[in-house]
């Protein structure tokens, strides 16, 4: 990951392009479907506008041509077509990777995914290797339907796995990972940190394994449980905390399901307080989850009360104000690990 | 390609057996022995069988809960089904799914789901994954009049349509979706006028007639094996029984009901049999006599195959590692 000055945050203006020998989010995540299509034969893209066009976010530019309309196909408006079309050819053995032009339009193919996919191998003995994937999350301005968070109903369907990058490293060792897998991977882009976070990667083949979390920093006073582009605003948080004398642990998730128990375990026994940080909404999410986690599994190591700092239950609004008031940033983050912190 | 004597001897036989199995199904479920629901093709055999009969081997079906048939001609046997209802350990889905929810693509099924339509796009995608590894297979897939109401088929049949996929989708068009008659579910004039809308070839065909049946299906798979895409066909047929065994349909109107069975599938196909010196009455009771043995035997089998064990709930979710039952706690050390 790129080095703690180098940190964008949400609410930074602007693109950094990527310096030379090093490669951004959206970048990495291409890379990473490149190298596996020309790894394996059986690896193949559908979606909308994602061959000529390059896709909304041009995560998969110039495939196409290097691939052919075989192997990057556009399709029509269709996300139960898309999905359902990889499930079919995935048990005929290949290894599709449908992208959702918004996260958000993954609603529309909810049926194909936890009941088609997420169930097959379980009722029937068939394996679904399918990635899905696309971008999620706010901070653009994009409205109810462009900014959406929809992990936590996937998390919560069994037989599904759900990744999430913070960096472009993960972004990579990800999508590989997830390709190579043989359950249906959901991967949650952020298209925030898209152009906005670069660093320089591995020359040679790597994977990031699923269902492993990262510890992005140590510390000694609390820990914070993130994911996605909220690993940054912690991180932004733990350095003015650092000033204030707040000593901040955090966890990158990376996998949201199967979760890495035992790093968060390992974390909080540790520091024996906990903020769970994301920027989907409240109630039934990720955090939710992790609390209960925390509660049921290492209660006598707690200190203080297991905190949430999320969006609120309320749809993702449009005008910059109201979006900002909606997104979780550093500052409510630390306003959370102060009184955590004192209590 | 006409049939042979033999193959159309092995229609009939098909179509005896899905009524047979179905016969001792509704057996067993009033004994109790069916978990769950019943669901009948009484009237519709012809559809199923002479439909998957035009299939080739290698070709791979999606059938619906009422293509007990489809499975049989696809070589799955009548004690798989009967383990199947009766959620035993060694029938195809281990317990795991209901009636004829299961199938695996080496076995040339796929499983359906209960979200109608849900069929279609899945289908399309085992004709593409098959022909980008320049495999030549045609997909065969069923669904109800009051399937084709699902966005899911119509995205799946236009994006079949739209990539050319070797794909049949067969309507059939029984008159109901559970209680909800034809008119309600579509102002289209019939099914297979929705193929135009898609760009595809349409086929109606009389369900009733086997042979009709599958003279058309044989069309239709032909035009998908040469590259000409997919082909909507709708069979005409009639529910003869209620949604399932619960139903005592009394929505439906009795004159129908009455109408329909003076056009049994079965019958049909053995009055032709006979009025066309293919077989005579004495080889058509043979085969009765030993669909009937041959079921009684499935039957006894399946009665004595073992429910699952418990521990079988929790395997098989993910490729590896099983659900975990109970977190491990962790206790403060001093």
């Amino acid at each position: 990951m790129s080095a703690g000055g180098a940190a964008p945050h949400l609410g930074a203006d602007g693109v950094t392009p990527a310096a030379k020998g090093q490669t951004t989010y959206v970048d990495a995540i291409r890379e990473g479907l490149r190298e596996e299509m020309a790894r394996d034969g059986r690896v193949f893209l559908l979606g909308e506008d994602i061959g000529v066009y390059g896709g909304a976010f041009k995560v998969t530019d110039g495939l196409v041509q290097e691939f052919g309309e075989e192997r990057v196909i556009d399709t029509p408006i269709s996300e139960t077509a898309i999905v359902g079309a990889a499930v079919g050819a995935a048990m005929m053995g290949m290894r599709p990777v449908a992208e959702m032009q918004f996260i958000d339009f993954i609603s529309c193919a909810f049926d194909m995914i936890t009941n088609f996919a997420a169930k097959s191998r379980y009722r029937t003995g068939v394996g679904v290797p399918i990635v899905i994937r696309g971008p999620s999350g706010g901070g653009v301005h994009g409205g109810p339907f462009h900014s959406q968070n929809p992990e936590a109903y996937f998390a919560h369907t069994p037989g599904l796995k759900v990744v999430q990058p913070a960096t472009a490293y993960d972004a990579k060792g990800l999508i590989k990972a997830a390709i190579r897998d043989d359950d249906p991977v959901l991967f949650f882009e952020h298209k925030f940190l898209y152009r906005r976070i670069k660093e320089e990667l591995p020359a040679e083949d790597y994977v990031v394994p699923i269902g492993k979390a990262a510890v992005r920093r140590a510390g000694r006073d609390l820990t914070v449980v993130t994911y996605g582009a909220m690993v940054w605003t912690a991180l932004e948080a733990a350095k003015t905390l650092e000033a204030e004398g707040i000593d901040v642990e955090v966890v990158d998730l990376r996998t949201l399901f199967p979760m890495d128990e035992n790093t968060v375990l390992e974390s909080v026994a540790k520091t024996n307080k906990a903020i769970l940080l994301h920027e989907a909404t409240r109630t039934g999410g990720i955090g939710a989850e992790i609390a209960a986690v925390l509660s049921e599994r290492c209660f006598e190591y707690l200190d203080g009360p297991l905190v949430r700092v999320t969006a609120p239950d309320t749809p993702v609004p449009y005008s910059p104000p109201l979006e900002e008031a909606f997104l979780p940033n550093a500052e409510k983050l630390c306003r959370a690990a102060r009184a955590l912190a004192a209590y | 390609m006409d049939l042979t004597r033999d193959q159309k001897l092995e229609l009939y036989r098909f179509m005896r057996l899905n009524r047979v199995v179905e016969e001792r199904l509704v057996n067993l479920y009033r004994q109790g022995k069916v978990v769950g629901g019943l669901y009948r093709s009484l009237g519709q055999e012809a559809t199923s069988v002479g439909t998957a009969y035009a299939l080739a081997k290698g070709d791979i079906v999606g059938p619906l809960i009422r293509n007990l048939g489809v499975v049989l001609v696809m070589g799955y046997t009548p004690r798989d089904v009967m383990t199947q209802y009766m959620a035993r350990a060694t029938s195809p889905s281990g317990g795991k799914d209901c009636n004829l929810h299961f199938g695996k693509p080496e076995r040339g099924v796929i499983s359906p789901i209960s979200m109608l339509g849900a069929l279609v796009p899945v289908m399309a995608g085992i004709a593409l994954g098959a022909r980008l590894q320049k495999k030549d297979l045609v997909a065969m897939t069923w669904i109800g009049d009051g399937g084709t109401s699902t966005g899911a088929f119509h995205e799946g049949i236009n994006f079949a349509a739209v990539q050319k996929l070797p794909l049949v989708v067969v309507a059939e068009n029984n008159g109901w979706a559970y209680s909800t008659p034809f008119r309600k579910q579509t102002a289209a004039p019939n099914l297979v006028a929705k193929a135009a809308a898609y760009g595809i070839p349409g086929e109606s065909m009389d369900g009733n007639d086997v042979f009709a049946v599958h003279a058309a299906a044989r069309r239709a798979v032909d035009r998908a094996r040469s590259g000409g895409g997919p082909t909507l066909l709708e069979s005409l047929t009639y529910r003869m029984k209620g949604h399932a065994e619960h139903d005592a349909q009394a929505y439906v109107p009795k004159a129908d009901l009455e109408e329909w069975k003076r056009r049994d599938p079965l019958e049909r196909c053995a009055r032709t049999l006979v009025e066309t010196a293919a077989a005579t009455a004495a080889e058509l009771e043979a085969i009765d006599r030993a669909v009937s043995e041959e079921v009684d035997r499935e039957v006894e089998s399946a009665e004595k195959a073992p429910l699952p064990s418990p521990d079988a709930a929790l395997q098989n979710v993910y490729a590896s590692a099983a659900a975990d039952a109970e977190p491990v706690m962790l206790r403060r050390r001093s």
